[in-house]
């Protein structure tokens, strides 16, 4: 596939995630929406975008990039994508939150894919550091990848994994931060302001990268950069992103994590999506 | 018992073990939050590259050692009881209670400081309150051995058994009470050190030192260590117990919460027994006051005197 070619796939992909995504919402209103809908473009760049090194058919495969997803209830967008992968039935999709079904308002190690229990915030980054050292004793290069929130950084044991990521050379770890800049009542800015934080990873002997978290091609080629070099420093990929992206009713509202949306809305939602 | 008995930590038994076992296993890690012990220094010069001191910060300790036992790695988690249980629980519940259920983790979070090992340093230094809150989550395990014989022999369980666990370990040497010991099977979970009449004595970690010494001193009252807290071998239990009239249960530890004593009192009322139970521990207090380990178990009624007293009035 030409360049061009693969972003205009992955740029449909987006599209097409933020539908499932919301028709998932119309069979299980209780997931954080808002949430997950500023990562669809990180998901589909690590997905789509040959980023991850995965087999879908060998979930538990030992030369597999991790990925560790320690904002867990804003991961319901990565159903649609990991079925459509084929980690698990598309017919899953459809039991969502019911009865007998694995998929959950909040992702476990259940789902095919879901490497660790995402439920509690500010864990992902230390067990991901923990399997990074592994995968070094291993002598693997696999690479793991974590995503997490911004709102997520306040909790301490971050920055405990921060510091042991650098001293640890963990050069096979890649934070990706979802900036989206509100946490869960009100705007990161006016809780505690996370700025600059570019700098304070600097700080923290990491090499950083900013970028546009919804321009699919500035993601996907900052993620390859990220992940093509080896200089002894853990990365760190600042995503700066939209809460609610694509849906109007959620863009800038500071208590779009909480907002829930009607049928009709989410409906009109679909309609508006580009 | 005797006192010719040889002294020794049970962290250092527990940790020239798993030393040994380095040698020839390559899947064990050993990880501290900048906690030593005179062993640790040699496991440090001999496995530097499996062993990591991640500084004074448990909840990363527990992330770590998740992350590698994710990886097959069997891991030991090391530091000060207080702090690896309490400072660190919701990282242990997620990641090890919550997590285990769907995928084995093999981490083992050796603890050392088990009840007022820590006599002189205060109540943030003393752990009364491990028992109840490890015993509270599915899929752990729970040991607290009485010496370190006992500690020395998990080592190997702890590889074998591919389940997260929590060791409660006595900060102050101790002399061995399994010297000798033959038929000691781990999955029991105890181990009835002195059969008597009437009246036995229930006893867990430092504990039984006591319960032994009071016990040899009168004369025909049982003892029974239980070194395993979670699982519990109760029918195998009950079967000891039920041949007295009494038990005593004894903990350093705060009792009414779910302790040693709760299991005791579940097991006997489960099966409808006549057989009495008292319970010995720390009321609803934390310790402020200072002296060493026996004063402060006079204070508490826990010390040998105090036993017998309770032992007497059963007779």
């Amino acid at each position: 596939m030409k360049k061009s070619d693969l972003i205009n796939f992955l740029k449909e992909k987006a599209l097409w995630v933020r539908r499932e995504t919301l028709n998932l919402y119309k069979m299980s209103p209780g997931f954080r929406l808002a949430s997950s809908l500023s990562d669809v473009e990180i998901f589909v760049a690590l997905y789509y975008g040959k980023i991850l090194n995965i087999n879908p058919k060998n979930p538990n495969w030992q030369e597999r990039d991790r990925f560790i997803i320690s904002k867990g209830h804003g991961a319901i967008s990565l159903y649609s994508i990991l079925a459509d992968l084929g980690f698990f039935d598309k017919k899953e999709l459809t039991k969502m939150s019911q009865k007998g079904s694995f998929l959950g308002d909040i992702p476990d190690t259940r789902i095919p894919g879901f490497e660790t229990i995402n439920g509690a915030l500010g864990h992902g980054l230390g067990v991901a550091c923990g399997i990074a050292l592994a995968l070094k004793k291993k002598n693997l290069n696999s690479k793991v990848f974590v995503l997490s929130g911004d709102g997520e950084l306040y909790e301490g044991a971050v920055w405990e994994a921060v510091m042991f990521a650098s001293h640890h050379k963990l050069d096979n770890l890649i934070l990706i931060v979802d900036n989206n800049k509100i946490s869960m009542l009100d705007y990161c800015k006016n809780i505690i302001d996370l700025e600059p934080l570019e700098e304070k990873f600097r700080a923290f002997k990491w090499k950083t990268a900013l970028v546009d978290g919804h321009h699919i091609e500035k993601l996907r080629n900052a993620l390859k950069i990220l992940t093509g070099s080896h200089d002894n420093r853990p990365r760190v990929l600042i995503a700066d992103t939209i809460k609610g992206k694509g849906v109007s009713q959620l863009e800038g509202d500071a208590l779009c994590h909480i907002k829930s949306l009607k049928e009709n809305e989410i409906n009109k939602a679909i309609k508006e999506l580009k | 018992m005797t006192s010719s008995q040889p002294i020794k930590t049970m962290r250092d038994a527990f940790i020239e073990r798993v030393c040994e076992r380095m040698k020839k296993n390559n899947r064990l890690f050993f990880l501290a939050d900048d906690f030593g012990a005179p062993s640790l220094d040699k496991l440090k010069k001999e496995f530097g590259d499996r062993f990591i001191n991640v500084g004074i910060a448990e909840q990363n300790l527990i992330n770590i050692a998740t992350g590698l036992a994710l990886e097959g790695y069997v891991v030991y988690a090391y530091a000060i009881t207080s702090f690896l249980t309490m400072r660190a629980y919701e990282q242990i519940r997620s990641n090890l209670s919550i997590s285990s259920q769907i995928k084995p983790v093999n981490v083992n979070l050796i603890g050392v400081g088990a009840g007022l090992s820590y006599d002189m340093s205060g109540p943030t230094h003393h752990c009364l309150e491990d028992i109840s809150i490890m015993r509270l989550l599915p899929n752990f395990m729970v040991f607290s051995p009485s010496d370190w014989r006992l500690a020395e022999k998990f080592v190997d369980y702890s590889i074998n058994t591919k389940i997260p666990k929590y060791c409660r370990f006595d900060g102050k040497p101790l002399p061995a009470l399994y010297d000798g010991v033959n038929d000691l099977n781990i999955e029991n979970g105890f181990y009835e050190l002195l059969k008597g009449e009437k009246v036995c004595l229930v006893s867990t970690g430092f504990m039984t030192h006591r319960a032994l010494a009071a016990a040899k001193k009168l004369g025909n009252v049982g003892v029974v260590d239980v070194f395993m807290l979670k699982p519990m071998a109760e029918k195998l239990l009950f079967e000891i117990l039920k041949k007295y009239e009494y038990i005593i249960t004894i903990e350093e530890a705060l009792i009414n919460n779910g302790g040693l004593d709760s299991l005791l009192s579940k097991i006997v009322r489960d099966r409808q027994s006549n057989v009495k139970v008292k319970n010995l521990g720390f009321n609803d207090k934390h310790v402020f006051d200072l002296g060493d380990r026996n004063h402060l178990l006079e204070l508490n009624n826990l010390d040998e005197e105090s036993i017998i007293k309770t032992i007497k009035k059963c007779q």
